[in-house]
């Protein structure tokens, strides 16, 4: 402990180590090709090259961007292979058919084991194929299933929908949007064009004649998204996107009061229907993509809104009656809290479990895990989600009358809504649908079925392997070289990839300790600390409350993130934005890691507007200790409310740097990366 | 879903003497086990109306002689067409239940297997077990459930040889403190030795808790690998319950290569495309997301090496004590059986309780919690308590029925009084028999006037 004390006295200089001040012109670090490395070739990030950049020295320029190309051809380049007939993916065998005389199975038995010949009438003709070869077993009992009847309610409800669409008054917005965005097209970011369609959507609800008051009631936190949005990129972009985003806000000022004249003279059903759960990015995204916009459409009816409020009492029902999960809401949520949803923990699991053969095809296990607890962390949740869509695409086989692009996204989406309905997605996750999505839409018309499965499921796994697994990498040997001899490095709660730097760094022989510190009621700290020392680290373990008095010894922090917002807001475990304030505080650099797919272009101030609630049971209650019951039977008082967050937004003040897969950037330049990557991130 | 379900509707009737019968020549008076009828439906209906419920819609049923077989089959083509696709299988018969898994296990491809039995009368959710299954990605799964609390045992009969067997369905089970896994399980046999603990287990897992009030429902969820590898390697394993599972149980700590081979296999089936190095740490990014059970903690070694022991985890679906699951394994399961399905757990059957156009003479009385088939027709100042009826009866006047059991086609003469029996189909009761405590077999005829009291009257096999 002693030497480490004595460090402490010199913690101004520590900041200047980190790199993160030394002014960093953009031009210098992309005119820069030899430190470049593509972090995307397997292998560039082995050890040993890890150790050819000094600890010491700056051989890391603080932002370094790479100039983006090379996804989208690793992309083509896949698919075009997976195109080629030499991989052949047997999918089909499992589809066994059995000859015509099955009619007749009786016949083909061998006589030392008779067998019974009782048969179902011999009126279904086709719908024997069972992939077992009758030879012994007598199918005694048939049911007569045209083949994709699992998917029946969807297309149904589909079909619905799309009539309704081109029926009613709706299709004049349609018809507006595209105008207004087609202007913007060119420049314009995500974050843009959402804040232009809350403006709208503002605008129509009040041309409907709410009172203001409700609705900035309603609308009370995107009205603020609009406004800070602008405030954000004026503060946080570099001068020559300031000037762009000028022009491009008042552009799109015109543009919202261009539609709020129009909105004025639309009956009440247009208005009605454009104020519905529309996202500015999805419709976006179906323009781009041009091809289907009515599964995208449907999606939007079929899944609750990722962002809905939940004290939205009309809202909440209709989402109600199309949920599988049955779920009953927690009564007393905190005020603050009350658009998002909580739910009474407990009910959900069993009411699931007996459904499990009733869903479709998509393997219910996963959402069970999700809602158990069984599997948390943003990576995990995204590996386990693309594998059981990998599985479910395997599985999927198109119906007749349908096109595979359409229907598996209608596929895709019905899954997506019931994983919503196990628990919230995660940013990273969205990002992982989005993607994946966009992959469908994107496959040719002309791919045979099997083809394109086969290119999906290779999409897949180049996902997990090049955003998640290689980006880790690649974030290890960046982060690397910021630990030295020494060192006293701080992590909170149990980040996958601040625990690989860490061992990383401890098997490249480098002497320095671990303080993890944790919080209750997960303590998933305990889990890291327990692979930390088995291998060998020597650690200290303590809880959130006594951050302020270890930190005095730290010289840095390491901390994982569930996402970046485009403002620098790191979102991640709630009690992250304390550790880091804190470190702050005591001039401890803070280093955020976070893939680049996590990363998202909105904008957040606070932890109130979008955030997770969790069981509120989980900290009324002490586990493995029953004594501790002061507050049994309060739980469903009037006046106490219990409020289980799950997230923070940590400021981007307190955060020193950002180690991602493009490497070590201040949290300013968020915005460039999402606004420079994000293209071949999703839409390659 | 990728789970395959085998209905196991075989197992000795020997406890069951009377009512069920082997049908060595096939008259159309037996009955095999599946078909003995509980409240008009042969108990197999209420596995596989259960099933259906479930969506479960692919079936293999397994049945011990092809005779059964026959009739079997004859009966699930005539009920469950255009509902359920429906594989028989005949097996010889005394192989047991793992025996005939052993028979049909060529047949079984997907990744899990839902065994259930065909004796079993329940409410629990086949997916919920699957549910939790899945969930922990288990080995076997089995299903417990609470013993009925109805107090059925002391009402009807009292027939001693009924009760001497009761101790027997007793199981001892160990379960961890979560509740979720199985630590062990004895059966009635064994239990009257010592019940040996494992040590290590025990220190594995901290503590255990240990309980006799459950019952092993027989619907268990296996993991298809393992399940054939234990019946080919185990071939003197006679039953799931008794060896296959205990099996399995006992060696969760330290499986003998079972799943060694397996897994390997499985991911190289997954992972034809990338790089075996990412696959390690996908699968340790997912491992490491997830909370342990006492499984990985062991296997892990405290001083830091890889996994060196291999585990593989053994999980229990503890049904909730409101569900109804009873086995009808004696005659005195199948009188609660008979009485709770008419009664509390009603909700089994979907159709109505009383068929279409009974004939009743005048101040005939029927009680509630009856059953009377279509076509019985029953004479004057009748009494009927707590009994069902099967169809196409024909019962004189002055009869008393109470607590008991009358199948199909049984004929009842004036004056009868019967009470907590049970009469299979085709019996003849000529007038004034007194019946108490007895199961008459099928196709036999009580002479006019004669008593019994607690005994078991059958034909006499030719």
């Amino acid at each position: 402990m002693d030497p480490r004390r004595t460090a402490r006295t010199v913690s101004d200089p520590k900041v200047r180590q980190v790199g993160f001040f030394t002014p960093a012109p953009p031009e210098r670090s992309i005119s820069d090709p030899p430190r470049f490395q593509d972090p995307i070739q397997p292998s560039s990030p082995s050890p040993t090259q890890v150790n050819d950049h000094s600890p010491s020295g700056n051989s890391l320029s603080p932002v370094m961007i790479p100039p983006a190309h090379h996804h989208s051809d690793n992309f083509l380049r896949t698919a075009l292979q997976a195109t080629s007939p030499t991989k052949a993916f047997s999918y089909s065998a499992k589809t066994v058919t059995i000859p015509p005389e099955n009619e007749d199975v009786a016949s083909s038995f061998s006589p030392g084991r008779k067998v019974v010949s009782a048969k179902s009438p011999s009126s279904f003709p086709g719908v024997k194929a069972s992939s077992v070869p009758a030879s012994e077993l007598t199918t005694v009992s048939v049911v007569n299933l045209p083949p994709g009847i699992s998917g029946k309610c969807v297309y149904k409800l589909k079909g619905k929908l799309i009539a309704e669409k081109a029926g009613g008054a709706s299709v004049e917005v349609q018809n507006d949007r595209p105008v207004s965005a087609k202007t913007l097209k060119e420049k314009t970011s995500k974050a843009e064009r959402r804040a232009l369609q809350e403006a709208q959507r503002a605008a129509k609800a009040a041309a409907k004649g709410l009172n203001l008051m409700s609705v900035l009631l309603t609308y009370g936190y995107s009205v603020y998204l609009v406004y800070f949005t602008f405030e954000q990129i004026l503060n946080n972009f570099v001068p020559v996107d300031h000037y762009v985003f000028l022009a491009e806000g008042t552009k799109a000022s015109s543009a919202a009061s261009k539609v709020v004249t129009s909105a004025n003279t639309k009956p009440s059903k247009a208005a009605k229907s454009s104020s519905q759960k529309n996202d500015g990015s999805q419709v976006a995204a179906s323009e781009k993509k041009g091809c289907d916009r009515a599964p995208e459409k449907d999606r939007k009816k079929d899944a609750p809104h990722p962002r809905m409020q939940y004290d939205d009492k009309s809202r909440v029902e209709k989402a109600k009656k199309r949920a599988v999960v049955k779920k009953t809401e927690a009564r007393n949520r905190v005020e603050l809290f009350r658009h998002l949803p909580q739910y009474e923990h407990g009910t959900q699991l069993p009411d699931l479990e007996t459904k499990f053969f009733e869903l479709d095809p998509m393997h219910p296990a996963v959402g069970l895990q999700y809602l158990s607890g069984d599997i948390r962390g943003g990576n995990a949740r995204c590996i386990a989600m693309f594998q059981a869509f990998k599985e479910a695409i395997k599985d999927y086989s198109t119906p007749p009358e349908k096109t595979l692009i359409r229907d598996l996204t209608a596929r895709i989406s019905s899954y997506v809504s019931f994983l919503i309905e196990c628990r919230p997605l995660s940013i990273s996750m969205g990002n992982a649908i989005k993607f994946l999505k966009n992959r469908i839409a994107k496959l040719p018309l002309a791919l045979s079925e099997s083809e394109a499965k086969s290119t999906l499921m290779l999409d897949i796994d180049r996902f997990i392997n090049e955003k998640i697994i290689l980006s880790e990498r690649v974030i290890v040997k960046h982060a690397v070289t910021k630990i030295r001899d020494g060192d006293v490095l701080l992590t909170y709660g149990a980040s996958s990839v601040v625990e690989m730097i860490l061992l990383h760094a401890h098997e490249l022989g480098k002497h320095f300790h671990v303080v993890v510190v944790d919080s209750r009621p997960k303590l998933e700290g305990q889990l890291l600390l327990r692979r930390l020392v088995r291998k060998g680290l020597s650690c200290t373990y303590t809880h959130v409350n006594a951050v302020s008095c270890i930190m005095q010894d730290v010289t840095r922090v390491f901390l994982g993130a569930s996402s970046v917002l485009s403002n620098g807001t790191v979102y991640s475990r709630v009690g992250t934005a304390c550790v880091a304030m804190v470190a702050h505080a005591f001039r401890v650099p803070v280093l955020v890691c976070c893939e680049a797919y996590k990363f998202h272009e909105r904008v957040q101030l606070d932890s109130i507007c979008f955030n997770e609630l969790g069981n509120p049971d989980a900290i009324s209650k002490v586990q493995g200790r029953e004594e501790i019951n002061y507050l049994d039977g309060l739980v469903n008082q009037e006046n106490l409310q219990l409020l289980n967050l799950i997230y923070d937004a940590t400021p981007s003040d307190y955060v020193s740097m950002i180690i991602t897969d493009y490497g070590m950037i201040p949290p300013t330049s968020v915005p460039v990366i999402v606004r420079e990557y994000r293209r071949d991130h999703l839409w390659s | 879903m990728d789970f395959q379900v085998v209905v196991l509707a075989g197992g000795n009737s020997k406890s069951l003497t009377p009512l069920v019968s082997k049908v060595s020549p096939p008259t159309l008076l037996d009955v095999p086990k599946p078909l003995l009828p509980v409240a008009n439906h042969p108990v197999l209906y209420y596995v596989l109306q259960q099933l259906e419920e479930s969506n479960l819609k692919d079936l293999i049923v397994v049945v011990e002689g092809e005779d059964a077989g026959l009739l079997v089959g004859a009966w699930i083509s005539g009920t469950f067409v255009d509902r359920l696709h429906v594989e028989i299988a005949a097996v010889p018969e005394d192989i047991g239940t793992a025996g005939a898994l052993r028979a049909i296990s060529h047949y079984l491809t997907a990744k899990d297997i839902l065994v259930v039995s065909g004796d079993l009368v329940s409410d629990v959710s086949p997916g919920a077990v699957a549910a939790t299954h899945r969930r922990h990605d288990a080995v076997v799964t089995a299903t417990l459930c609470c013993f009925p609390i109805s107090g059925s045992s002391e009402s009807g009969s009292s027939g001693g040889k009924d009760k001497t067997k009761k101790p027997g369905r007793y199981n001892i089970i160990g379960l961890d403190p979560r509740k979720q896994f199985l630590l062990h399980i004895a059966t009635g046999a064994e239990i009257e030795k010592d019940t040996l603990l494992q040590k290590h287990l025990l220190h594995a897992v901290g503590q255990m808790e240990i309980r006799s009030d459950l019952m092993d429902a027989h619907m268990y969820a296996f993991k298809r690998s393992v399940l054939q590898e234990v019946l080919d390697r185990k071939d003197t394993f006679q039953s799931l319950k008794q060896d296959v599972v205990p099996y399995l149980v006992r060696s969760q700590l330290k499986s003998e290569a079972v799943l060694s081979g397996i897994r390997q296999a499985e991911e190289d089936g997954n992972e034809k495309v990338s790089f075996p190095n990412n696959q390690v740490m996908v699968s340790q990014i997912l491992a490491n997301a997830s909370t342990p059970s006492f499984h990985e903690l062991y296997s892990m070694d405290p001083d830091g090496s890889a996994q060196t022991r291999k585990t593989h985890k053994c999980c229990a679906y503890i049904a909730s004590s409101s569900s109804y699951c009873v086995r009808l394994n004696s005659i005195q399961a199948f009188m609660d059986i008979n009485r709770d399905v008419t009664g509390e757990a009603d909700h089994l059957l979907s159709d109505n309780v009383i068929g279409p156009s009974p004939k009743l003479g005048t101040k005939t009385t029927v009680g509630p919690h009856c059953m009377l088939g279509e076509g019985s027709e029953m004479g004057d100042k009748c009494q009927v308590k707590r009994s069902v009826i099967g169809r196409h009866c024909r019962i004189g006047s002055h009869v008393k029925v109470v607590n008991s059991v009358v199948m199909n086609h049984v004929t009842i003469g004036d004056g009868c009084i019967i009470q907590g029996s049970v009469i299979c189909s085709n019996v003849q009761l000529q007038e004034h028999v007194v019946l108490k405590d007895c199961q008459v077999g099928a196709g036999f005829v009580v002479t006019a006037g004669s008593e019994y009291k607690g005994e078991s009257l059958a034909r006499k096999e030719k």
